[in-house]
């Protein structure tokens, strides 16, 4: 015999909606068609909260919530579309131009960039910051694919697929704050890690930063649909 | 109308960029004729007028600013104009031109002038303007009223933007053009 399943009744927008206990607010407004913008977030892989592009408000609380790991609770009201939040998110999207080399125009990911059409879904069209400019690598030691430094937003996407899907764990970020770095392995070029050259860390990731070799100027569309089904298939057996 | 009616003294600028925004914004071909009722082109490198006037109604500013001779024109330039729109990713962002602000200036010309150079090599500084530390967006040097992103804004992009503001309405910029469009 299952268990009764716990249901919690909230308010995402003024609409009223359910989810499980254990569900997250995006998650379930996602479900009713309520879209709340993210960049780390990807559907099949696990939360880290990272970018904080998807913040709510939540009624009775002066904080804002990153909704990708904030569990829905019976009555809440949440709040996803507000002159505040856009000001937020617009703002991260700025600090996230201004603190790499973000050049979209010779990007290999242009007009495939989820950083960039964030950039445009949130009506942002300049970057009030100055831009830090750093001088990082570009890593191309590996025979099939290429780590731009330049172009990443430390979202973790790649660090959380070759770890918890493909099960080999090459990815994972050095340093703290404004010096965190992607790494393989404990700090080895990329073609002499212990990857296993599967390319799920470039299918997932959303700018740039990982790409395929064979791939020249904007024609890189990426496929990270294929997560959730892969998921459900593994369930499955 | 009458023919009296003073048009809207156009001016576009070219800083440093690559001139593709100029390019993109003579693309709007025989609609350029259809705008032209609306302005007079008053200072432009497409024309020939040697000195920026001193009163401009909106100027169209391609390229970053990446020299002292840039910095020296764009604040003339918003001194004389009304309304100032930052036309292209470098104007904007500082896109092409700013990837070498991670090496710095010296390093640019060593390796264009000397490296690369088998006779006289030398890096000019007659006549030449000096680069600067870094290549910067126009509104870190002076206010922007517009911003146009996109490498370049695309001449559908130029001719809704201008058509708006001519009629004095508001364009949704984020609407038609992005970073690298």
């Amino acid at each position: 015999m299952s268990a009764p399943v716990d249901v919690k009744t909230l308010v995402i927008d003024g609409v009223n909606v359910s989810g499980r206990a254990g569900q997250t607010v995006l998650e379930v407004a996602r479900e009713n068609n309520i879209s709340i913008p993210t960049l780390c977030h990807l559907d099949g892989l696990s939360e880290v909260g990272a970018c904080r592009m998807c913040l709510v408000e939540v009624k009775n609380s002066p904080k804002l919530f990153p909704s990708c790991v904030l569990k829905v609770e019976e009555g809440m009201e949440v709040t996803t579309a507000s002159d505040r939040l856009k000001h937020y998110r617009q703002t991260i999207l700025e600090l996230f131009f201004a603190e790499r080399n973000h050049i979209c125009s010779v990007c290999v990911a242009n007009g495939h960039c989820e950083l960039q059409s964030a950039a445009r879904s949130q009506g942002l069209t300049h970057v009030r910051l100055p831009y830090r400019n750093p001088l990082l690598d570009v890593d191309a030691s590996h025979e099939r694919f290429v780590l731009d430094h330049n172009r990443c937003i430390l979202c973790t996407r790649c660090v959380r697929v070759c770890a918890e899907i493909e099960g080999a764990h090459v990815w994972d970020i050095m340093s703290r704050g404004i010096d965190s770095m992607l790494i393989a392995d404990l700090h080895q070029p990329w073609g002499e890690s212990s990857c296993t050259r599967c390319g799920k860390c470039v299918q997932v990731c959303p700018t740039g930063a990982l790409s395929d070799k064979s791939k020249l100027g904007s024609d890189h569309p990426k496929y990270p649909e294929f997560l959730p089904y892969l998921n459900m298939m593994r369930e499955g057996q | 109308m009458s023919e009296t009616v003073s048009k809207i003294k156009l001016a576009t600028v070219w800083l440093d960029g690559c001139s593709g925004c100029h390019m993109s914004f003579l693309d709007m071909d025989e609609r350029l004729l259809e705008l032209s009722a609306q302005f007079d082109l008053v200072y432009s490198p497409l024309v020939d007028f040697k000195v920026y006037p001193e009163a401009v109604d909106v100027a169209l500013v391609e390229g970053a600013i990446s020299s002292v001779e840039d910095e020296r024109k764009i604040q003339a330039i918003r001194k004389h104009t009304k309304f100032l729109i930052a036309m292209g990713d470098c104007a904007v962002t500082g896109n092409v031109p700013s990837m070498r602000n991670p090496f710095g200036p010296e390093a640019v010309l060593e390796r264009a002038y000397r490296q690369n150079v088998t006779a006289q090599a030398q890096i000019p500084c007659v006549l030449v303007p000096a680069l600067l530390e870094k290549v910067r967006p126009v509104h870190e040097f002076v206010k922007v009223d517009m911003y146009l992103p996109g490498c370049p804004p695309s001449a559908d992009t130029f001719y809704t933007v201008l058509s708006d503001l001519f009629a004095e309405r508001t364009p949704d910029v984020a609407s038609l053009t992005r970073f690298g469009a």
